[in-house]
């Protein structure tokens, strides 16, 4: 299913390498249209250096990357005006109002038609949050209004695909929640969203799609439902953990005692049948839950593959 | 397009305070000369000082023209690779320059657009010197109007009426310009390799003071001839009669090549340069 949608970004082997060290290693990224993909990495793991690489800043070593279907960098004049970027942070001239960077940015080249600018920016900074905001220069906003207005910039041409780069950095929770609503929001327009985080929350919370980046190599890339699928373990909550245990013994993987009250760990098919079976013997069950796996548990398993490997290799 | 980014980048120099700033202290140099010659009435004896000089107490509206001797040599240069080094440094620094290129702004035209903003700068400075000399002129300096009553004389002491005067105004005018394009082009060459604005302003100055220094320096004799600055003040041999072509065509085909050689440079660097400012 997933695989009939046209792709956005696509990259075969690229690879970024500074010297000896190889910043970004084979890189096999797939981005479909609709998607909110997260790209998700620990600072340091290449994250920005692929990002770069997409839209044309740092020149690849080897491997392609496509952008919209066309070869990066060579394309970037057609491409480009249809993808909305923000890369390591906002920038603007602080001398200038936001409105005056905007309008700018705006002309500096293709794809932003001068009569409709004053239009386009008045509705983005609306749409941003920043539509009260008054003449005053960039260097008095805060680091929250900095990032709105670098938000508005990428959105001012409508654009296709949204390549972002920690998008909430220096937003209090307010704003990273209208931030998120917004990326939401586009994304149902029919934005596709690509989102590189350090932050395991904001992706699990935002994004249909994963690719983690480990020492500039993907170790994981799949449908965010998928890497959180069951693991195929129940968790039976029980004040009769005795009973429990002698009537599971075989199946019975862990018993945990928390703050969530005692509960037993077991390897189990069909929940259903298993809380037939306990309550048939008697033990009395206040809950039982299916366990499913955290983007965490995934990641960190993952990266220290990778890691291990790494070492192993060198 | 290349029209509208050039529009862009001259909106982004009549709007920064810093070009303003920069004029204002350039024009002071002349103004102060203006008001200590008015003050005191004494002028250097012809033929010492700066190119003109010693005219304007006699035609004040001669003084355009030694305001311009004085500020092309030291003041215009400094400011030129000020605002040139700042061109894409400057836009790295402040984290902007990778907005402009996903834009996208090819590398090559923002290189071009920088460079004609730079040169749009230096006109706009020759022009408000000029304006406010003429007008410190006309109302301070001598008022024997030379050029009105008879013609103004040249540096060789013979005559000279007022249309060739400003056609050899024209004619220094433009050789100027092409010295500080000169300027310029290092400038921007060293903006597309330094990490700091003030680094590629630094550079350059240091490229400029020291062919200055080795012009006086006689051990240097056999690369005098290739200096960048070498031929700079050779603009007053237009005020000559004749006019002296010699080295006026030599410093032209000097500039020339290093206007060429670093924008060269600049461009091949600029445009396969990994950006991760």
């Amino acid at each position: 299913m997933a695989s009939e949608r046209p792709g956005v970004i696509r990259t075969r082997g690229l690879t970024k390498a500074y010297g000896s060290v190889t910043a970004v290693d084979g890189l096999d990224l797939d981005v479909r249209e609709g998607d909110v993909y997260g790209f998700l990495g620990a600072n340091g793991s290449g994250k920005t250096t692929t990002v770069r690489m997409l839209l044309g800043l740092v020149l690849a070593t080897s491997g392609r990357a496509e952008l919209l279907g066309e070869e990066m960098p060579k394309a970037a004049r057609h491409v480009l005006p249809q993808v909305g970027a923000m890369v390591e942070g906002p920038a603007a001239y602080d001398h200038l109002s936001g409105r005056r960077n905007l309008a700018l940015v705006d002309a500096s080249g293709p794809g932003g038609p001068r009569s409709t600018r004053k239009a386009r920016i008045g509705e983005t900074l609306e749409r941003v949050g920043l539509g009260r905001v008054d003449d005053r220069p960039v260097g008095n906003y805060s680091l929250g209004m900095r990032q709105r207005l670098g938000l508005a910039s990428a959105l001012l041409r409508r654009p296709r695909l949204l390549v972002l780069d920690e998008p909430t950095n220096g937003l209090d929770p307010q704003g990273i929640h209208e931030i998120r609503e917004l990326l939401l929001e586009l994304n149902r327009e029919g934005t596709t969203v690509f989102l590189s985080s350090h932050l395991l929350a904001e992706i699990e919370q935002l994004c249909t799609r994963v690719g983690v980046l480990a020492r500039g190599r993907l170790v994981v890339q799949a449908p965010l439902a998928e890497l959180r699928g069951p693991t195929g373990r129940v968790a039976v909550h029980t004040p009769d953990v005795d009973l429990g245990r002698s009537l599971l013994d075989g199946t019975l993987e862990q018993v945990v005692h928390d703050d969530d009250g005692p509960r037993l760990l077991v390897r189990e098919a069909d929940p259903a049948a298993l809380n037939a079976r306990l309550v048939a013997a008697g033990v009395r069950v206040t809950a039982l839950v299916p366990e499913r796996r955290h983007l965490e548990d995934v990641v960190l398993a993952a990266t220290e593959h990778s890691v291990g490997g790494a070492e192993v290799r060198s | 397009m290349t029209g509208a980014l050039i529009r862009v980048e001259l909106s982004k120099l009549v709007r920064s305070r810093r070009t303003w700033v920069t004029i204002a202290l350039i024009d002071a140099l002349p103004t102060l000369v203006a008001l200590l010659l008015a003050w005191t009435d004494l002028g250097p004896r012809p033929g010492t000082g700066p190119a003109f000089l010693s005219a304007v107490l006699t035609d004040g509206t001669l003084f355009p023209l030694a305001a311009l001797a004085i500020v092309l040599p030291l003041f215009l240069p400094i400011a030129v690779a000020i605002t040139a080094g700042e061109a894409v440094a400057g836009e790295a620094q402040q984290g902007t320059l990778r907005y402009l290129l996903v834009r996208p702004v090819g590398r090559t035209r923002l290189l071009v657009a920088k460079l004609v903003a730079v040169m749009a700068f230096v006109v706009l400075t020759v022009l408000v010197v000029a304006v406010t000399a003429y007008v410190l002129g006309v109302l301070l300096l001598g008022n024997e109007t030379v050029t009105a009553t008879g013609p103004a004389t040249s540096v060789s002491g013979s005559s000279m009426s007022t249309a060739e005067l400003l056609g050899r105004t024209a004619l220094a005018l433009g050789y100027a310009m092409l010295c500080m394009l000169c300027v310029a082009a290092i400038a921007l060459f060293f903006s597309t390799v330094a990490d700091s604005p003030l680094g590629a302003a630094l550079g350059t100055l240091a490229i400029l003071v020291a062919s200055t220094l080795l012009i006086t320096l006689d051990a240097a004799n056999a690369v005098q001839p290739y200096l960048p600055t070498r031929y700079w003040l050779a603009f007053v041999d237009l005020f000559r009669d004749p006019i002296l072509w010699r080295d006026v065509v030599r410093g032209v085909v000097l500039q020339g090549v290093y206007v060429v050689v670093f924008l060269g440079a600049g461009w091949a660097n600029f445009t396969t340069k990994d950006v991760t400012d």
